[in-house]
């Protein structure tokens, strides 16, 4: 399993990690479903590292129903203006995936065909699941606590 | 912040223009839910309608939305456990289950072969309570009345017996990380194989009450189709696509928590409609009743918690007895333990599909990111494909068929 995108492979407990470049996402995961028979994007998200630099991940969980196996894409992406390509044209599902973490995480993703938030109101400010975003106390004070 | 009505509507995921030429003919948006009650919660649905038939559906939700995983972030390890019976309210076990399989993968202990049972034969209960209320509910929706009460006749007693394991009807907690919560109740083994001897013909029962009923053929043959390579595209699981004929299903694929242990089949279908999805509930229950009772038979003995003290709460006997146990029940209930620093996933089969749990530790006591990957959510993206030009009225049939939960949803 090789591919010029794929930067460090990860193996720990039992599952296999890919890190790689965020600017050849979607020739990776083409790669990865077209000759590795990875057919089901099984799952999207990302995880912010705040206050390091490049501040989120976004994690692509593949699962190969042929070989019975799944692996794990990590691509890292900067804070400030966060953007990566969509793998809409590889797997539909990507679809509500990236707009869940475009709702929660504020990152874009390009050629997406329709960016909006899903699960908060959509005019809402802010991305809950940002480590600078409060759990409690979000715009309101409670003064008595 | 004071969007009027039509600044929303002009958000919703987007819908095809009306169409110019004078000779097209007329189309209507029409909004289904939120409030809808074959919605089986709160999704809105915007219909664009073509006389009576869908052009095109656009699901709207997150009105469930309650920021679980943000809230997990802020709890230690074993206080997130509950956090997780509320996010799939007819499914809790499954996902107290996948929550403590994803840690305890981490922590890398080993679980007593006892609570691996006793967790299979739980989620297997869940499993059959599930479907038994989506049976019920999915043939109300369609007009068959008398099976609910059937349906719940029986879902009651599930209840009841896991009230006897947990002490809770519904939000059990009682899969625990390092084992499970309570050793069972004097008496189990008879309260569950009364239950499960007379279950199979309880499934024959309602097998005969909707298959003798012609109106429920026409109403669930043919309808809602959705091709197998489109399910795969857009990450549909469990019995969706069981019933499209591929036996996908984790408990077989991935086996956990000892299912490899049990003998069962994995049911399938290929009719690839409402009715095969009907059909591979039917036989899933038939199939669950035959892990309880190999779970019930089979019981091995021994203890129902993980040696792990650091991790596992100390029985009260010892708490009051030994000052290691009580300085262990002290330390876990104030600060956490710490779960080494890792990320790991984790999947298992639920009712509806594969919940997967991606879990971020950066050493401390609180996870540092939990992402819940839930099958509703993942299932409902097949919903505009399936429903494109269909009839409207067949719309609560294939809605139904989906099983989702909007908690599990909207998280």
């Amino acid at each position: 399993m090789s591919h010029p995108a794929i930067l460090q492979t990860i193996e720990a407990f039992g599952e296999i990690t890919h890190i790689a470049d965020p600017s050849q996402i979607v020739s990776l995961c083409r790669y990865f479903k077209d000759e590795e028979e990875f057919v089901r994007l099984s799952g999207l998200t990302a995880v912010d590292w705040h206050p390091a630099e490049p501040r989120f991940e976004v994690v692509y969980h593949l699962h190969s129903i042929e070989r019975n196996k799944r692996v794990r894409i990590k691509c890292k992406v900067s804070g400030t203006n966060p953007e990566i390509d969509s793998v809409f044209s590889v797997w539909r599902s990507a679809d509500w995936h990236e707009r869940e973490v475009f709702d929660l995480f504020g990152i874009s993703f390009r050629n997406h065909p329709n960016l909006v938030r899903i699960l908060m109101p959509i005019d809402w400010d802010g991305h809950p699941l940002r480590k600078d975003y409060p759990v409690h106390g979000y715009k309101y004070s409670y003064p008595n606590e | 912040m004071n969007k009027s009505l039509e600044d929303n509507f002009s958000t919703v995921p987007a819908l095809e223009e009306f169409p110019s030429s004078p000779s097209a003919p007329r189309r209507m948006t029409l909004n289904m839910g939120p409030q809808h009650p074959s919605t089986h919660g709160v999704l809105r649905i915007v219909l664009e309608l073509e006389g009576e038939t869908i052009r095109s559906a656009a699901p709207d939700i997150g009105f469930l939305h309650t920021g679980i995983e943000k809230q997990c972030e802020a709890l230690t390890w074993a206080k997130t456990l509950t956090l997780t019976d509320r996010v799939d309210y007819l499914a809790n076990l499954s996902n107290n289950l996948v929550y403590c399989l994803t840690v305890e993968k981490l922590l890398q202990i080993e679980i007593p072969e006892r609570a691996q049972w006793l967790r299979v034969m739980m989620t297997e209960f869940q499993r059959l309570s599930s479907h038994l209320v989506w049976l019920g509910t999915h043939a109300l929706d369609i007009g068959a009345m008398s099976i609910f009460f059937y349906c719940f006749r029986e879902r009651e007693e599930i209840l009841r017996i896991l009230e006897m394991f947990s002490g809770q009807r519904m939000m059990t907690s009682y899969i625990r990380i390092g084992g499970i919560a309570l050793e069972p109740p004097r008496g189990w083994e008879k309260a569950v194989g009364k239950f499960i001897r007379g279950f199979p013909s309880k499934v024959d029962e309602y097998e005969n009450l909707l298959d003798a009923n012609p109106i429920w053929g026409i109403r669930t043959r043919g309808v809602g189709y959705i091709s197998l390579e489109d399910m795969l595209d857009l990450g549909v699981t469990g019995p969706m696509i069981r019933g499209a004929g591929l036996p996908l299903d984790c408990r077989k694929t991935e086996p956990y928590s000892s299912y490899d242990k049990f003998n069962f089949d994995v049911a399938t279908q290929t009719g690839n409609d409402v009715y095969s999805r009907y059909r591979v509930r039917l036989q899933e229950m038939r199939e669950s009743a035959k892990i309880v009772t190999q779970a019930l038979e089979g019981m091995p003995s021994g203890p129902y918690v993980a040696d792990a003290p650091h991790v596992v709460l100390p029985d009260r006997e010892k708490m009051k007895t030994q000052m290691e146990a009580l300085i262990y029940h002290f330390k876990i209930v104030t600060e956490g333990f710490r779960v080494p620093a890792g990320e790991v996933y984790q999947c298992i089969e639920s009712p509806r599909g594969e919940i997967g749990y991606y879990i971020v530790s950066d050493g401390t006591a609180k996870p540092y990111r939990l992402h819940m990957r839930t099958p509703s959510f993942a299932n409902l993206m097949a919903l505009p494909t399936m429903l494109k030009d269909t009839l409207i009225a067949d719309s609560i049939a294939s809605l139904g068929s989906m099983d989702f939960v909007l908690g599990d949803t909207d998280r």
